[in-house]
């Protein structure tokens, strides 16, 4: 039963992360084009560390830094009385009540706790990858677009939702397809960050128990297990790519693109 | 402990040779950086000897998919869309359990279950579809005019490839294929956190990272150094990569050279 929550799991976390992902995306494109010079700042440092680095480490650090960093804001807020330090030696150690889940809730919150951190973690990496595309996609606007714009007296900010926005996503969006396909295949990740996915429940369903727990009266499965994860990716990664050139067809419809143009040649 | 004598007990540590035991408790900063660079080692060996041979047989492929003839075609096609479509995490752990069964059968697998070789194949054959698929879109952007140019001049066959389409081709691949080695570079690190194990504790840079990231429950100290030295190879491979763009390109006028573009690191 586990196993197949396993595959809901992953479904569930691209559903969840892709839209949370955009959204850092967006508002790291929007602060990485600002005015405000300590808010591009943010924005560009964002993009560029998070691309430099090898994104699993990112995955094994996060995780455990936002784990301590909201049980330290917790820690602050909460007992404000406690005068020990927090990093003793090795450990990490915040009051029983700043603990993030509480030690007395079920088991179902430290579950779903695991599972927003992970998303968190995904959509913070993912967001910094999606608001370079994003931020490429507004770049590639043609000029003379927002030109037109200022002529006809639109404020900046009119400039910006109604015709940079609506405009930005037929040149952003091969790189975020490219982006998604990165997401999909980045998922079996979560593992890794103790989400019993399914790579964990293909090792542990396919792997042989010593004689003590002979839960599973049968050999090693584990290879037929991940040649089954492996055509279950190969067959989303191929009904994605459909789906995505479905939506390209639609929204180049109009545009002032090669792929625009062709449309309108092709009706006319 | 000098730290002169921790690189004496740890540089080589991931190689088998030095001092057994990993430091257990009181870990200093000197510790940290000897042997994360120590587990270096390893990503520098499987990305370079992957890369190596992965440019041959991606060649190959690349000639092998721009061909007329389908009995050549599909089965390129295939193998880039099976490398290409899944995730890596998920091809290392299937080659581990497919190796293991070989293994049980037939003695002569044992070598491919540790990660030197069986983790270097699987790489090997992943960057080999990678980089195929970027000199396949190389090949069929090569200008008309220089092969048209080498048809006149009665060239056929291989001295045709080898004197026009081949270096063309590479010309034109290689902003691409810097991205493709760096991103490489970075995949390795998912070597020991797939089905490989690490064999007496020699592992990869992440691998020590997150050995004392457990130990400590401080994600802040090994992850940024781990940073550190893959920005730094980061940059080597874009100098090293920057010097052959150079040379390949040195016929060319000035204004008409590929430019390089940093872009790097998707997880595959």
């Amino acid at each position: 039963m586990s196993f197949y929550l396993a595959f809901l799991k992953v479904i569930g976390l691209l559903a969840v992360t892709a839209p949370v992902a955009l959204g850092f995306g967006f508002l790291g494109a929007m602060a990485a084009r600002s005015h405000i010079a300590p808010l591009r700042w943010f924005g560009k440092t964002y993009i560029a560390i998070v691309r430099g680095v090898p994104d699993i480490a990112f995955f094994l650090f996060f995780v455990i830094a936002l784990d301590q960093g909201f049980e330290y804001i917790r820690h602050k807020v909460k007992c404000p009385d406690w005068d020990a330090p927090i990093r003793q030696g090795s450990d990490f150690i915040v009051c029983q009540a700043a603990k993030l889940p509480l030690g007395t809730s079920p088991e179902w919150v430290h579950e779903t706790y695991g599972f927003a951190l992970a998303v968190l973690t995904f959509a913070i990496v993912f967001g910094a990858f999606a608001a370079n595309v994003l931020f490429g996609g507004m770049r590639a606007v043609p000029r003379a677009q927002l030109e037109t714009a200022e002529a006809y007296g639109m404020s900046r900010r009119q400039t910006l939702w109604r015709i940079l926005v609506p405009q930005m996503w037929v040149y952003a969006l091969p790189g975020l397809s490219n982006l998604w396909m990165v997401l999909i295949k980045a998922t079996p990740l979560l593992f890794l960050l103790g989400i019993e996915d399914i790579v964990y429940w293909a090792r542990e369903l396919g792997g042989t128990k010593t004689a003590r727990f002979t839960d599973y009266p049968h050999g090693d499965w584990r290879m037929w297990y991940f040649l089954f994860l492996l055509v279950f990716y190969l067959a989303f990664t191929r009904v994605s790519e459909i789906v995505l050139s479905r939506i390209m067809i639609r929204l180049a419809h109009g545009q002032a693109t090669t792929a625009g143009e062709a449309q309108r040649k092709a009706a006319a | 402990m000098s730290c002169f004598q921790t690189i004496q007990d740890y540089g080589l540590r991931s190689l088998g040779i030095g001092e057994r035991l990993l430091p257990r408790s009181d870990f200093t900063l000197c510790e940290h950086f000897v042997l994360i660079g120590s587990g270096m080692i390893w990503n520098i060996y499987f990305g370079i000897v992957a890369l190596l041979l992965g440019f041959f047989l991606a060649t190959a492929l690349a000639v092998a998919k721009a061909s007329p003839r389908r009995i050549l075609r599909k089965p390129a096609e295939w193998f880039i869309f099976l490398f290409r479509g899944s995730p890596l995490f998920i091809q290392f752990f299937f080659a581990y359990f497919l190796f293991l069964n070989l293994k049980s059968q037939y003695p002569v697998f044992s070598p491919f279950t540790a990660a030197w070789l069986g983790a270097l194949i699987v790489l090997f054959l992943n960057t080999a579809a990678y980089s195929g698929e970027i000199f396949y879109g190389a090949l069929r952007s090569i200008p008309k005019g220089d092969v048209e140019a080498a048809d006149a001049y009665g060239m056929t066959g291989w001295p045709r490839f080898r004197r026009i389409v081949w270096p063309t081709m590479l010309r034109l691949a290689w902003p691409a294929y810097t991205n493709e080695a760096i991103f490489l570079f970075h995949a390795t690190t998912l070597v020991f956190f797939s089905g490989f194990p690490a064999w007496q504790q020699r592992g990869d840079a992440l691998y020590y990272a997150s050995y004392f990231a457990d130990k400590t429950f401080n994600p802040f100290v090994p992850y940024p150094i781990l940073a550190g030295y893959f920005i730094l190879f980061t940059l080597v491979v874009v100098t090293v990569f920057g010097l052959i763009n150079r040379r390949l390109n040195r016929h060319l006028p000035q204004e008409r050279r590929t430019k390089m573009r940093f872009r790097p690191n998707l997880i595959r």
